[in-house]
């Protein structure tokens, strides 16, 4: 892989190895951004001078590369903050067209942001909430509305099988939300091969700003969902007692958007494309797997994470994750500590209060690595 | 990078100097109390701490023994141990107007704004706990 740092001036002070968090800005994309507010600021689809139709072309031309790279069409294109909003977009405007159907099944390794919109949903509409475990055949029924699922596990790194569970799910009737916020930053996604009906992610853990992020939905479906946000820009036509609401994706774009965001998030992809998805998800796994095997050889290291992944999870015996986070940041090495916000995860199937997590991208090297596997030997001998 | 920009700034010193580990690898005070005058626990959502301390009370409403239980990082626990000893002798009304300053002395390290979580959890479930049993009390009489 080649060196990418010069891209990034933060990797100077830092072996950034919190990727699964939020990835670092690349010098274009920060550019991309500020171009659009020193040379076109303007409110989009809306102002008839220059520069609101170049801003507007920048904005929809950010949406054709976005829906190019995961095989969608523009109009399944939705900006929203974030993957936290399109899945509550989901939560709160699939509701419409339940057809006696109660059920939403979910994987015990949800983010907190696919899992509790739907509980509280559940909750609300009295529906029953169920979680895969070696089922996928009994607990995805004909009672199932829809099965929201992460695509690669933000705590453990395990990849699950879409394909199998869109089949499955599709099969017995019902709709197929996948999160892809930690796997679309490392491998390629295209969502007519997965067969599946919506896809989230967001913008920041691909080397795009804080939020924006997408939905991403079949047209046939949003077309027949009702909007999230009431506002400007989602209707066609509106009186004192009447509204007719704008076509897809529009529709679902109340308010003026993250016009820089989404053109930061264009040039993120085209950055990304650029160095291909496939060499991104090699270069990951392969620091991955190396570190794996340097950390097995220290003594009182739990792993928790797969090793064929891009991050890797764990906890020193007797240490808590806080304090392994604050010493590797004396040592200039950023990781994660916590839960992840995937508390039942770690908490109830982990049986940790507390995880250590260093997730890596293709601006990381394998000095980094042995960086971190120094630190964590550093960590133990503060609390020998 | 420097103070402000820093969230988890330890301080010039460093954070896990001896007393920090001493406390938190021989905590003071831990354990349960039975039948305590009252007893709540504090939880630090970010980092998955949790405190749970129980305190008795003297005829004079002075604190006759607290105690506590817990899973946290070296300061959460560190904290909860110099808390415990702390108070000892001290009434509910001074540890009411008890300032956090007092307890980040004890500690001795200047915290970041997301480590101070850490340092007060055991305070802020005390007061906390304080708080409860305080609205009982008006509920009963």
């Amino acid at each position: 892989m080649k060196d990418f740092s010069k891209d990034f001036p933060i990797l100077k002070n830092v072996i950034y190895l919190d990727n699964g968090a939020t990835s670092l800005t690349p010098e274009c994309v920060i550019e991309a951004m500020n171009k659009y507010y020193r040379e076109f600021n303007a409110n989009i689809h809306r102002s008839i001078h220059k520069l609101g139709e170049k801003a507007t072309e920048e904005y929809e031309n950010a949406r054709i590369k976005i829906a190019n790279f995961i095989n969608a069409r523009p109009n399944e294109i939705i900006f929203t903050r974030g993957t936290t909003e399109s899945l509550n977009l989901l939560a709160y405007s699939l509701l419409n067209d339940i057809k006696g159907r109660n059920e939403i099944v979910l994987s015990e390794m949800e983010h907190h942001s696919n899992l509790v919109p739907w509980q509280q949903l559940a909750k609300e509409k009295g529906l029953k909430l169920r979680y895969i475990k070696h089922n996928l055949n009994e607990v995805i029924n004909d009672k199932t509305l829809v099965v929201s699922v992460t695509h690669v596990s933000n705590v453990i790194g395990v990849r699950n099988d879409i394909k199998k569970i869109a089949d499955i799910a599709h099969s017995k009737g019902a709709l197929v939300i996948v999160d892809a916020a930690q796997s679309i930053p490392h491998m390629k996604i295209d969502v007519k091969e997965l067969g599946i009906d919506f896809l989230a992610f967001s913008g920041h853990k691909m080397l795009g700003p804080t939020g924006v992020g997408v939905l991403y939905g079949r047209a046939g479906l949003l077309d027949k969902m009702k909007p999230f946000l009431f506002g400007g820009e989602m209707i066609s036509r509106v009186s004192f007692n009447e509204s007719e609401w704008n076509d897809i994706p529009f529709k679902f774009e109340a308010g003026t958007p993250n016009i820089a965001g989404v053109i930061g998030l264009g040039k993120a992809v085209e950055y990304l494309n650029d160095i291909g998805m496939d060499n991104i998800e090699s270069h990951c796994k392969e620091l991955v797997k190396y570190c794996y095997e340097k950390l097995k050889e220290i003594q009182d290291i739990e792993i928790y994470s797969s090793k064929n992944s891009s991050l890797i999870s764990f906890n020193i015996k007797n240490i808590h994750s806080h304090d392994v986070a604050a010493i590797l940041d004396k040592h200039n090495i950023a990781v994660r500590a916590g839960h992840m916000c995937a508390m039942p995860l770690v908490h109830d199937i982990l049986k940790q209060s507390a995880i250590v997590r260093a997730s890596f991208y293709f601006y990381n090297t394998k000095d980094d690595a042995d960086e971190l596997i120094e630190g964590i030997k550093k960590v133990k001998e503060v609390f020998a | 990078m420097n103070e402000s920009m820093d969230p988890n700034w330890l301080g010039e010193d460093d954070i896990y100097r001896e007393n920090i580990l001493d406390h938190f690898k021989e905590p003071r005070n831990f354990g349960e109390i039975e039948n305590p005058s009252f007893a709540h626990t504090g939880l630090n959502p970010v980092c998955g701490d949790t405190i749970r301390l129980f305190v008795r009370l003297d005829k004079d409403k002075k604190i006759k023994e607290a105690k506590f239980k817990g899973r946290g990082c070296a300061i959460s626990i560190a904290s909860a141990s110099m808390l415990t000893e702390h108070i000892n002798g001290k009434t509910i009304e001074e540890i009411k107007t008890m300032q956090k300053e007092e307890l980040l002395e004890l500690l001795g390290i200047k915290l970041g704004i997301v480590r101070i979580k850490c340092g007060l959890l055991s305070l802020n479930t005390l007061l906390k706990g304080i708080e409860v049993m305080e609205e009982e009390n008006e509920i009963r009489n």
